[in-house]
């Protein structure tokens, strides 16, 4: 759709129809001192000038590194295809599928995007996705404070720390009393854990892989919270699901996560998707929307919007949650993605994600002053302790064409000597035999 | 329309039928009609305190999802917990197997801002106008 601006004539007849003299007059309700005195906008340019001028900005990034660099978000394959279909008219222009009789094809397409969320978590029901990992996880944690009427959240600091901030950021007007218990040699500690754990718990929160990329099974964990009425909640990483344990099969209540990897392109600010699955008896406390599958007046099978009562359009201030609307878009882009796979495909992807980084595991480990930290096994995803700042190491090795990791003391006290390596099926042997080599040059 | 005597009733189309110092309550025949096919109650937990004319429960339709308000003031001593699976008994059964909870009451005072059954019979024909 081309972009008509208003003409002077437009706007004067839009603004004599209201009874308005002019623009400004359409603000006088604000009081002048809290209006901007000025706007400080440069003089308008042309398209060719604006174009320079980002271009000259975009230059500006480390564009074409090799990517080590994951930390939550994973530089994975992406099929032309997703942007093929996802790209289709009927989806990219297509508005709320409020109206089951005309929107049966997104409604299908979010209902299978449902169904691929409960298969790759094992859990019950999914919602039709959510803004990102971090709004998924405040989400579960909203979920738990409602269901069990408490107040008090243990989470493990192996959630990443971006989303532990949402948290807190978010709950910071709410009385809700948290508790961080620290990872001990890769693991959750379960004697802090047992510890914090009481009858005032709403719900403890884990990350699978933790952000150091240790792979725990928190089934015994999960077993501890229920005896005290809490919910157990994980932030898991989808990828890693082809391979690892589920979260229903751990016993978890909730699971949510960051679908990045399935689809969608790794982008400053996104837009991301979080995704969100749950037992089904806890159906009535999911935020957002759901679709389900029904049968028409004849008999047909078709999909509508399901449980809306308990939204905000309906339900009003008592509402579940003030989300009202979801990532559609994006979800339809990990519905094709992992469809495009398949089962046996993702299966796939998940060992390659696995055998590259054990590859690179054991390469790296050659390297004389690299120490990689072996406590836990990990997936796609670990943590090497190097002879100096890692910080520094990582400058050094932009300038051997790599994004060679993310640095752990930019999260974590004391840890400023681990850098933490992320290895995808995007990675060649090669790429990572020249990045042990360059790691080798540099430190 | 099914109004019992004997029984109390608001003007948010809740009753309370009182034995001794415990209510039983529930939401009208007439209520329950107007929502239509119900899905599904949100009780109060046991031993949770009610304030008479706040919000104590939820009961969701086909068509919306209202609020009840508590009768009387009190605190929940059981929920009719038959309705977690079988909730279309409100709908059969809105004054018997339909009920919601009981509550011990705290205030014999409080009755006097309810309806008997011809007030209220009254009170919902003129809603019908």
């Amino acid at each position: 759709m081309s972009y008509i601006p208003h003409t002077p004539e437009d706007i004067k007849q839009m603004l004599s129809a209201i009874g308005a003299k002019s623009i400004d007059d359409l603000f006088k309700d604000i009081p002048p001192a809290l209006r901007p005195k000025s706007f400080n906008l440069p003089a308008s340019k042309s398209e060719f000038e604006v174009t320079r001028a980002l271009r000259k900005l975009a230059d500006k990034n480390a564009a074409g590194l090799v990517n080590f660099v994951g930390a939550g978000f994973y530089d994975h394959f992406i099929p032309a295809a997703v942007d093929a279909l996802s790209g289709r008219s009927e989806f990219y222009t297509a508005y709320t599928p409020y109206q089951p009789e005309c929107s049966q094809g997104w409604l299908q397409a979010i209902y299978e995007y449902q169904s691929i969320i409960c298969e790759l978590t094992g859990l019950d029901v999914s919602n039709a996705s959510l803004y990102d990992g971090g709004t998924a996880l405040f989400e579960a944690m909203m979920m738990a404070l409602r269901h069990t009427g408490r107040n008090k959240i243990i989470l493990d600091s192996g959630v990443n720390l971006i989303y532990r901030t949402m948290l807190y950021t978010y709950t910071s007007n709410l009385a809700i009393e948290f508790v961080e218990i620290p990872v001990e040699h890769g693991q959750s500690s379960r004697e802090a854990l047992l510890k914090y754990l009481d009858d005032k718990t709403a719900a403890v929160i884990f990350q699978n892989p933790n952000f150091f990329g240790a792979v725990d099974d928190h089934s015994d964990m999960v077993e501890q919270v229920h005896k005290f009425g809490a919910l157990a909640i994980a932030s898991v990483y989808p990828v890693s699901l082809g391979l690892l344990k589920t979260p229903g099969e751990m016993g978890f209540d909730i699971a949510t996560g960051e679908g990045q990897s399935l689809g969608i392109p790794l982008s400053f600010g996104g837009p991301y998707l979080g995704f969100m699955a749950a037992k089904s008896q806890l159906v009535r406390q999911m935020p957002g929307r759901i679709v389900g599958a029904t049968v028409d007046s004849e008999g047909r099978r078709g999909f509508v919007l399901t449980l809306q009562t308990r939204e905000q359009h309906i339900r009003r201030e008592r509402a579940t949650s003030n989300i009202c609307s979801n990532e559609a878009l994006c979800a339809l882009r990990a519905a094709i993605f992992i469809s495009l796979l398949g089962g046996e495909g993702f299966k796939e992807l998940s060992e390659h994600n696995y055998q590259k980084a054990e590859f690179a595991k054991e390469r790296l480990s050659r390297i004389n002053g690299v120490q990689v930290k072996r406590s836990s096994p990990t997936f796609n995803e670990f943590t090497v302790l190097l002879p100096g700042p890692a910080d520094e190491v990582v400058h050094r090795m932009i300038g051997k064409g790599f994004a060679c990791g993310f640095p752990l003391g930019r999260f974590y006290k004391g840890m400023d000597n681990y850098l933490l390596i992320a290895v995808t099926e995007k990675r060649t042997k090669e790429e990572i035999r020249s990045l042990a080599d360059s790691l080798e040059a540099v430190i | 329309m099914n109004v019992p005597e004997n029984i109390f009733y608001t003007k948010d189309h809740e009753w309370a039928r009182i034995d001794g110092k415990i209510a039983y309550v529930g939401i009208t025949d007439y209520a329950a009609h107007s929502l239509g096919d119900i899905t599904f109650v949100e009780l109060p937990k046991i031993g949770e305190t009610l304030k008479q004319a706040a919000y104590c429960a939820t009961v969701e339709s086909v068509k919306a999802a209202s609020d009840v308000y508590a009768p009387l003031s009190g605190k929940v001593v059981a929920q009719n917990s038959w309705l977690v699976t079988n909730p279309e008994l409100i709908n059969q059964s809105a004054y018997e197997q339909g009920y919601f909870f009981s509550m011990e009451f705290s205030n014999e005072a409080e009755k006097a801002k309810l309806m008997d059954a011809a007030s209220y019979r009254k009170y919902v024909e003129g809603l019908a106008k």
